[in-house]
């Protein structure tokens, strides 16, 4: 990028050819989540409506494909309404802090071999810590509004993100294990040679705690408690209107996406070809592995009733986290005698 | 301690939750239910009670003749009648009100009538824009039957074989 951008822009200094750079770089990764965001709500809802045996949006466009857009313009142009005697700095900062992280995990992202914003060795941490960090957004969302539903919202919300963090981080240890780094391009690289050289058959147990984890972790049904529309009406974001409202919104599916890019890359191959003696590797593959996840999130909404508070604690604590420690004393067996194709 | 294993065994390998997906994902495929309303509407019963209206008989005489059961009837005490002699003789209303707001249309008033003068139509897209409107008059009732003539004596004839 800054080759191709040095020519053009030589009168510049290079600190401002790299920033340009950079920035396009952004743009580059965050307008087509965006537009993936919206279309993602879109299948949301047109998805749950044929498991309902409805058909979903489709009045505004040729199927309802503009739906989003009127979604977008309507919240764009609605009031933000600031509750009595909310703090007004948090109340308005919260969804940032909720957003940002959610946009900063995508900056690790590798797409393929060399398409990666920033190639940093410690990308599976830097990703840990800002999924962790989205959970201020919430608990600040919750205590600015001045709202007990909020409150409970956000109270909820943080004891469940403590709970399944742990269980994620253990299953992140048993990739970097199986991996042998930190930096998620090598974690897939490690992966290479057939189907059979994924980490999802090593690691299976893994594999499923760290998607239902990452459930859990982006507040989605089965786990939805902190937002809980049938009980405490939308918990931590009843206050919030217009923009404010979309911005929690947005984080929240580019949370969902960013799990699901995750989890492909880490158990599933990421851009590696499941067939590759007939279609070589590309990012297509990874594209198509993250949509049969973000498809899996919807599908858990249509189906599974919301888990009561109790037992999300119970799984979190006392299933989830034992299956991980057991399992990671098996692949320390397994990488200790180097077994299959995987540890050999 | 078998039952112990058989249920580790099922929430382990979830087997369950395979099912329930199973299910939601054979809906997915289905055919939709949905009716696009207002393009295409839901067949109507003859007997549906929906927007009230009053009556004629074939010569233009209204059939209503005062005689008040559907105002004594009426659960909701929407109606309101007043009547006097006619200059033939007969009683007749003056006055003849059904307030919609609060009207619950159980359609008793349909039932008590001697006469079949007051009837409830299939009409239900219907809306007032201002203050008063959700009170019937007896013209407005009148102007509704005189509409709906056709529609109201087919249904009633659709309906007489189960009366």
């Amino acid at each position: 990028m800054i080759e191709f951008l040095t020519p053009y822009l030589d009168f510049l200094p290079y600190e401002l050819i790299y920033l340009i750079a950079t920035l396009i770089k952004v743009v580059v990764i965050l307008v087509p989540l965006f537009v993936i965001v919206a279309y993602y709500t879109y299948a949301e809802r047109k998805i749950i409506g044929y498991m309902q045996i409805r058909i979903g949006p489709n009045r505004v466009g040729p199927k309802g494909l503009f739906q989003p857009f009127a979604d977008m313009f309507k919240l764009m142009f609605k009031e933000i309404i600031l509750p009595t005697n909310a703090n007004i700095y948090l109340f308005i900062i919260a969804p940032v802090l909720a957003f940002a992280p959610a946009m900063a995990a995508w900056a690790v992202i590798p797409f393929n071999d060399t398409l990666v914003f920033s190639n940093i060795n410690a990308g599976l941490l830097y990703i840990l810590a800002m999924t962790s960090l989205g959970v201020y957004g919430v608990i600040i969302a919750g205590w600015a509004s001045n709202s007990k539903y909020a409150l409970l919202g956000a109270m909820r919300s943080a004891a469940q993100i403590v709970a399944y963090e742990i269980a994620m981080g253990f299953a992140l240890v048993g990739v970097l294990m199986a991996g042998g780094s930190l930096n998620l391009g090598e974690i897939v690289n490690a992966q290479a040679g057939s189907v059979y050289h994924w980490f999802f058959i090593p690691l299976f147990p893994l594999f499923m705690v760290y998607f239902i984890a990452g459930v859990a972790e982006t507040n989605r049904a089965p786990f939805d408690v902190a937002e809980g529309e049938s009980e405490i009406v939308a918990g931590f974001h009843v206050e919030y209107s217009g923009m404010t409202f979309a911005v929690f919104f947005l984080a929240e599916y580019a949370n969902m996406i960013l799990i699901s890019m995750l989890t492909a890359l880490m158990f599933l191959g990421g851009w590696l070809s499941p067939i590759p003696s007939l279609l070589g590797d590309s990012v297509v593959w990874l594209f198509l592995k993250t949509g049969f996840f973000m498809l899996l999130f919807l599908w858990f909404r249509a189906t599974f009733p919301r888990y009561r508070y109790d037992q999300i604690m119970r799984l979190g604590w006392k299933v989830l986290i034992p299956v991980t420690i057991v399992w990671l004393t098996v692949e320390g067996i397994m990488v200790y005698y180097k077994v299959g194709p995987w540890f050999a | 301690m078998m039952n112990k294993i058989k249920y580790y065994l099922k929430s382990f390998l979830f087997l369950e939750l395979l099912q329930g997906l199973s299910v939601t994902g054979g809906y997915f495929f289905k055919k939709k239910l949905t009716i696009q309303y207002p393009e295409a509407k839901t067949p109507i019963s003859p007997r549906f009670r929906g927007l009230h209206a009053l009556r004629r008989y074939a010569n233009g005489e209204e059939r209503c003749i005062a005689c008040k059961l559907c105002e004594a009837v009426c659960p909701a005490l929407a109606i309101t009648i007043e009547s006097e002699q006619r200059a033939d003789g007969t009683r007749r209303t003056t006055r003849y009100d059904i307030d919609l707001f609060k009207c619950i249309y159980c359609g008793f008033c349909e039932e008590a009538c001697p006469v079949d003068s007051i009837v409830e139509t299939n009409v239900f897209e219907y809306h007032f824009e201002n203050r008063g409107e959700n009170i019937m008059t007896k013209d407005k009732l009148l102007e509704i039957g005189d509409r709906y003539e056709a529609q109201l004596a087919a249904d009633r004839a659709a309906d007489a074989l189960y009366r």
